[in-house]
């Protein structure tokens, strides 16, 4: 456990050296945020119908908990070091340690999550509480809506991390798992609520959603702090979430042990 | 001439060498296009939900959308070699094109292409085919030719906005994330008639950076909101961009020193 730690800790203080890569990301974020809100706003400005699925405010916070969040939850990352030990093979070296893949490879992708969104999250969700309006990014309406948040970024973190991981698992299968990932990654991303929120979804629709692992990495955990689940259904779905979690944790681990047994080793 | 046939030999090359592996090919080729689709589809959904958009029928602006998804698969294909252009100024690669008694821009262009951007490219043609037939009003030679000069001035542009990221590399050696705004945040935002932005917004991308003038000023054109000559010429003066772009570039190369691995 210890060692699985310190790999984590590694990876965290490696991601945090491009300072400046840093704010040209928020600056991007910024810019990103600002436009789908927009987007938004001329939706709702042109709208004649008054049973909105979510206020407009709430539309706001959801935005930039997206962005602040961005590399903490998306599911498309790809390590290229770590494709490019399985197809090189030098995966046999990190077979030689004396740690099952993985979790190793677990701790390690969970480093550069927290890496990549320690540095960002702060400023994004400062800067956004700055904002005039209805832009402004405010607190969660109450302090059990905040610890339950918490909660479920943790589960979504983690679940997000397992869902990355098939990318690799993949790769083991197919060596060249770019294009599946591609495909499957451009699904999960419309799935989980990140191209639009899922209550603008028809309801047929969002019963699907609501069944998938996707929604919990993005949509459960940004829309209850809105405020927009109320807390009884915030319970039940942070429950879902961390069955999800079990699932394909497990899942992966077991497809990896049996890639790795038949895995030929490409190259010397 | 000379430079043509060059180019032509660039281009079969590396095509043959994409079809070495057919299949992963196709898949990612299959991949790209998922990602506009989705894209529309929320698109779509949102039109579902709110009927329309600042006055804005789905249909128009899913021409818009539909030019900008074939406009920049376009220049992500053709201008691959200077999306990636840092790895050639990182491992010292440059310094091998320098060599050559050639012209620069030419060899960058052959050095890459990227063919499973063809994915997205058949995907925007096709939600532009699918808006047309719903829009009779633009059932014409002239309309229809402007629509063309769209996509193709949208790919000269954000050709143009790979040329000024690479251009950044020899400044940072690294290349930079604000590119990728310009670039991706730029087909993004030229999704949606830029009407529905604040007006910065439309300023910025009309004078500076110049979508709006491939696609939201002869949109105005072609759905009749508009009879302003300048609306079609729009698309055409969008290209002079390209000029303060190559120059930076060629400053660029002037100012090069190699990083020596």
């Amino acid at each position: 456990m210890k060692m699985y730690f310190s790999l984590f800790r590694m990876k965290l203080i490696a991601g945090m050296q491009y300072r400046a890569a840093a704010w040209a990301g928020i600056a991007a974020q910024f810019f990103w945020g600002f436009m789908v809100i927009m987007i938004y706003e001329a939706f709702y400005r042109s709208s004649s119908a008054g049973n909105l699925p979510m206020d407009f405010d709430q539309v706001c916070r959801y935005v930039w908990l997206q962005q602040a969040f961005l590399h903490l939850f998306n599911l498309w990352n790809r390590d290229n070091e770590l494709l490019e030990m399985i197809t090189s093979g030098t995966v046999s070296y990190e077979l030689c340690r004396p740690l099952e893949l993985f979790p190793f490879w677990y701790a390690r992708l969970l480093g550069q999550r927290l890496a990549g969104t320690v540095l960002r999250c702060v400023p994004v969700l400062m800067i956004a509480s700055l904002l005039p309006g209805a832009y402004r990014m405010t607190l969660p309406p109450s302090v059990p809506h905040a610890l339950l948040f918490l909660a479920a970024l943790t589960v979504a973190m983690l679940l997000a991390t397992a869902i990355n991981m098939f990318v690799y698992i993949l790769t083991f299968k197919l060596m060249n798992a770019g294009g599946a990932t591609l495909i499957v990654s451009a699904f999960s991303e419309f799935l989980s609520g990140s191209l639009i929120a899922i209550p603008f979804m028809p309801k047929a629709l969002q019963y699907v959603l609501y069944v998938l692992p996707f929604r919990y990495t993005a949509d459960f955990p940004f829309r209850f702090y809105t405020g927009n689940i109320p807390m009884t259904e915030g319970l039940w779905s942070l429950a879902a979430a961390v069955g999800w979690l079990a699932v394909l944790y497990l899942l992966g681990a077991v497809l990896m042990k049996r890639a790795l047994r038949t895995a030929v080793l490409q190259g010397g | 001439m000379n430079a043509f046939r060059l180019l032509r030999k660039y281009i079969s090359m590396l095509f043959q060498s994409a079809m070495e592996y057919r299949a992963s090919f196709w898949l990612t080729a299959a991949g790209h296009s998922i990602i506009s689709f989705t894209s529309c589809i929320s698109l779509l959904l949102m039109f579902e939900r709110f009927g329309q958009l600042e006055g804005w029928t789905m249909w128009e602006v899913l021409l818009c959308t539909g030019a900008v998804q074939t406009a920049f698969p376009l220049a992500e294909c053709f201008g691959r070699g200077f999306d990636t252009f840092r790895q050639l100024v990182r491992t010292g690669g440059l310094d091998t094109l320098l060599l050559r008694p050639r012209n620069i821009f030419l060899q960058i262009f052959g050095w890459r292409m990227d063919f499973t951007r063809i994915g997205r490219f058949l995907q925007g043609c096709f939600v532009m085919v699918l808006a047309v037939s719903h829009l009779p009003s633009l059932w014409f030679p002239a309309k229809l030719g402007v629509l063309a000069l769209m996509v193709l001035s949208g790919a000269a542009i954000f050709t143009g906005v790979f040329i000024l990221g690479a251009a950044l590399c020899f400044w940072t050696v690294e290349g930079l994330e604000v590119v990728n705004i310009l670039t991706y945040g730029g087909q993004e935002i030229s999704k949606y008639p830029f009407d529905i932005y604040k007006k910065p917004y439309l300023v910025f991308f009309t004078g500076i950076i110049p979508y709006a003038c491939s696609f939201y000023w002869p949109l105005l054109w072609l759905t009749g909101r508009s009879g302003s000559a300048w609306c079609i010429l729009a698309p055409v003066l969008g290209l002079l961009f390209l000029i303060p772009a190559c120059c930076i570039f060629k400053l660029g190369v002037r100012h090069y020193t190699s990083t020596g691995s």
